[in-house]
């Protein structure tokens, strides 16, 4: 529980530092208006279009791919725990563990689901077959 | 009152207060942020149950994960500004129907459940439990969860990625 509290500090300090923050921003400011403060900012660029954009769909993909190895990472916790008192037992449960995991970031790899701008599928011939 | 009671009703206060935002918010934006002190709120009163594994969880999973999901889901949205007013124009006559069955049910659920009156079991560590239990019992279980984490990352890809060939 002792543990907890600290995180607990951790979190109101961060908080703190944060609205000190705001506070100081706001003595220092010089409080004047003109029409260019208005508009949306892109690092000294003149904007194009409006702030609220629909975004890719590729994030969404890139974040669902995320979500699945933070749930991996999560088995990691206890298992990084007790790993000092199993040893060798515990390594090797975690290495199936994670090389069955492999497999689907391999597939998204092989499938271009990683890559920015996505290109034809690098195993085109599976793609094929199923006719997707 | 103790410190750590009021320390718990400061918790539950702000998770209610969030909550209630996330549901009556007019902006879907507005909605997502507040989930977000919503999520955390669950952590710290798991923390008070001494569930720490499951605290976790609540901040790696809800908070890092589906939140940003949630937030792209968002962002996503074609014509954020259309869809603000929409928790407005529900039908009031079904939604008060609805309300009241839930409040029913809930209120049943709550008045037959026996309480425990306080939680005063000293704090004891979840995580190390749960990992000698996954490394000796529930070995084959454990191994299983990866592979039925791999069917939904195959499959939660191939759908948003369907929807993507449709445009």
């Amino acid at each position: 529980m002792v543990a907890f509290y600290i995180v607990l500090l951790f979190f109101l300090i961060g908080m703190l530092i944060v609205g000190i923050t705001l506070v100081i921003s706001r003595i220092l400011q010089s409080r004047k208006s003109y029409p260019e403060k208005y508009i949306p900012y892109e690092c000294g660029e003149l904007p194009q279009g409006e702030a609220w954009i629909q975004f890719n769909n590729r994030f969404y993909i890139i974040a669902l791919i995320f979500l699945i190895f933070d749930v991996e990472i999560l088995f990691m916790f206890p298992w990084a725990v007790v790993f000092d008192t199993f040893g060798m037992l515990a390594f090797i449960e975690m290495l199936i563990f994670v090389v069955i995991l492999l497999v689907g970031l391999a597939y998204v790899w092989a499938k271009g689901d990683l890559e920015w701008v996505k290109p034809k599928p690098k195993l085109a011939h599976l793609a094929k077959k199923k006719g997707a | 009152m103790e410190a750590k009671e009021l320390l718990f009703l400061f918790i539950a206060i702000v998770t209610i207060a969030s909550a209630g935002l996330v549901a009556f918010s007019n902006k879907l934006i507005h909605s997502a942020f507040a989930l977000m002190a919503t999520f955390v709120g669950f952590a710290a009163l798991y923390v008070f149950l001494s569930a720490d594994f499951l605290a976790v969880t609540q901040i790696v999973v809800y908070v890092g994960g589906i939140l940003i999901l949630i937030l792209f889901g968002v962002m996503m949205t074609h014509r954020i500004y259309d869809t603000t007013l929409k928790t407005i124009h529900n039908p009031l006559a079904m939604g008060i129907i609805s309300a009241a069955a839930l409040a029913v049910i809930l209120g049943l659920v709550i008045y037959r459940s026996p309480w425990a009156a306080t939680v005063d079991k000293p704090f004891v560590p979840t995580t190390s439990i749960i990992g000698a239990e996954i490394l000796t019992n529930y070995l084959l279980p454990f191994e299983l969860v990866s592979v039925l984490l791999l069917g939904v990352l195959i499959g939660a890809v191939f759908l948003a990625r369907t929807e993507e060939h449709k445009k």
